[in-house]
């Protein structure tokens, strides 16, 4: 199933303006980023600094998303959009008490309901279990499998609808070497193979390498969008993780300057206003706390 | 691939309906529990009314229709807070999966156990432990499978208030026990305080009871039984709805 629909120059996802209140916090400010067709894009950056929100907002299942956010032409939450993403969450989201076989036999139903799809879904449902290498493992009861298994019966559920974009959220963590490898071989066979867009995120700097593009992100908002290659000439690092480092150390040194000058001009105001003041005292004959009150006032 | 999703898709609902019974089959103990209890509770209350039987054909029919409604309010809110907490129910709504299609599933799969639950607990009331009712079995099967989805309905709505299975848990006591207080099974309604014989008025399982206590004493359907019927099935739908109003597919 290739995507007709989608035009070479469109990007997969565009976002502009975004912003995200959730709990109460700005998670997202304000940002404007781009995610192209058939890549894979890895966000990057510590944790706590909104990836996941990110990825839920482009999904769509994120409240109070303000700004511009298209998915694949739509935007974001769009109905239609639905069949079209996969979307696989930090935590294993599948059910434990269900083998791997029927958790992606129910997920398929969901899909492609009807008994006219039966053998579409079964071969669907064989392919996806092969593809996360699983297939020896059909038949055992989730609950029972290891955690990085759990996770790629997840990772199974989200291949199934030979999604146009795939969204994962950290989906290699836990996992041995081996597996991660495999893994990042699937992701690239998916891209090139099924013109999958890919959008991944890590906070393990090694596998940024392995992207096409990376989206380096801080406290909400992004620092760098380049490819890896891109990020560590302009940086003159040797790896991502050294340029990111980079990148977060500039970001921090501009802002304590910013806060610097900021506080410099708050205090040459106060000092000027309590001049002032202090003046004006002296010559009408206030009391102190008269003078603390127009002090705190100016301020 | 079709890309809309409208509100109730039969195929998708018979699925989730599949889906939750096969989950279920995998915990026999479970299942075990669900369809004994009752038939036990029901012959340990017709032992302590041996001497007086009038006594044990009211409130053991009148447990017949609350039992299916207090079993699936626990397992349906423990079974939808568990698919809200483990991430699943997220990636269901990110999926072309109507809201209505997993309430109906889960309905119609609890609804298939409580009436397997319920027909193990009737036969073995009217026709080993002895109790007389003078209507027919089917209406008292019929009152507690209405029962149930009541259960279910309520289960469903509270979860979404709940944050841990320590907390819908709590439910239980908090929205079962009043209507238990109330239903009549301890003391006719039209005794009770004025105040609280209103409230009963208002409360579905009060209507649960009298239907069940309807067919115990009435050969024929009579208009009570119709009343209480439609009552109780309503009562089911518009909690349904309720329920499927707190299912988000956006989380804040």
């Amino acid at each position: 199933m290739m995507n007709s629909a989608r035009t070479a120059d469109a990007n997969a996802v565009e976002a502009r303006g975004l912003t995200v209140v959730r709990g109460g916090r700005t998670v997202l400010r304000g940002l404007d980023f781009t995610v192209e067709p058939g890549r894979i894009t890895g966000l990057l950056g510590p944790s706590g600094c909104g990836k996941s929100t990110l990825m839920r907002a482009v999904v769509g299942t994120q409240a109070k998303v303000t700004g511009t956010l298209d998915v694949l032409g739509r935007p974001a939450g769009h109905p239609s959009l639905r069949p079209r993403i996969g979307y696989v969450t930090q935590a294993p989201s599948v059910y434990t008490d269900l083998t791997v076989r029927q958790n992606l036999d129910y997920f398929a139903a969901v899909l492609r309901p009807g008994r006219t799809h039966r053998a579409s879904r079964e071969e669907a449902v064989s392919r996806a279990i092969g593809d996360v290498d699983l297939t020896r493992h059909a038949d055992a009861l989730a609950g029972n499998l290891s955690g990085g298994q759990l996770s790629r019966v997840s990772l199974a559920v989200a291949l199934l609808a030979t999604p146009e974009l795939l969204v994962l959220d950290e989906p290699t963590v836990g996992l041995d070497p081996v597996l991660r490898r495999d893994l990042w071989n699937l992701f690239h066979g998916l891209a090139a193979d099924r013109g999958t867009t890919v959008l991944v995120s890590s906070h393990v700097m090694d596998e940024a390498e392995r992207c096409h593009r990376l989206l380096l992100m801080r406290e909400g908002e992004i620092l760098a969008d380049d490819t890896p290659d891109g990020l560590r000439t302009r940086t003159d690092s040797a790896t991502v993780e050294e340029a990111f480092l980079h990148l977060v150390d500039e970001a921090t040194a501009n802002q304590a300057t910013a806060n610097q000058a900021t506080a410099n001009q708050a205090t040459a105001n106060e000092a000027t206003a309590s001049e002032a003041t202090a003046s004006e005292t002296a010559a009408s004959g206030a009391t102190e706390d008269e003078a603390a009150a127009c002090q705190e006032k100016t301020r | 691939m079709s890309t809309d999703t409208p509100a109730l898709s039969l195929a998708r609902t018979l699925a989730t309906a599949g889906r939750v019974l096969r989950q279920l089959r995998h915990d026999p103990r479970t299942i075990a529990l669900l369809l004994i209890v009752p038939v036990l509770m029901i012959t340990l209350l017709r032992y302590v009314f041996d001497g007086d039987p009038e006594t044990f054909d009211t409130i053991g029919a009148s447990l017949l229709g609350i039992f299916p409604l207090i079993t699936m309010f626990l397992v349906t809110s423990i079974a939808t807070l568990r698919e809200r907490t483990s991430g699943t129910l997220e990636r269901l709504l990110a999926l072309p999966l109507g809201k209505g299609d997993l309430i109906a599933g889960y309905a119609l799969a609890f609804g298939a156990v409580a009436v397997a639950q319920s027909l193990l607990a009737t036969a073995m009331s009217l026709w080993v432990l002895g109790l007389d009712a003078i209507g027919s079995p089917w209406l008292l099967l019929l009152v507690a499978l209405l029962d149930a989805l009541l259960g279910t309905a309520l289960g469903l709505f509270v979860s979404a208030f709940a944050a841990s299975e320590f907390q819908a848990v709590q439910f239980m006591p908090a929205v079962i026990f009043p209507q238990l207080l109330l239903c009549g099974l301890f003391t006719p309604r039209d005794q009770m305080h004025p105040v609280l014989e209103t409230i009963s008025d208002v409360l579905p399982m009060s209507y649960a009871v009298d239907g069940m206590n309807q067919v115990l004493t009435h050969p024929d359907i009579t208009g009570d039984f119709y009343r209480d019927i439609l009552v109780v099935a309503g009562s089911a739908l518009l909690v349904l709805c309720l329920g499927a109003a707190t299912l988000s597919r956006r989380t804040t």
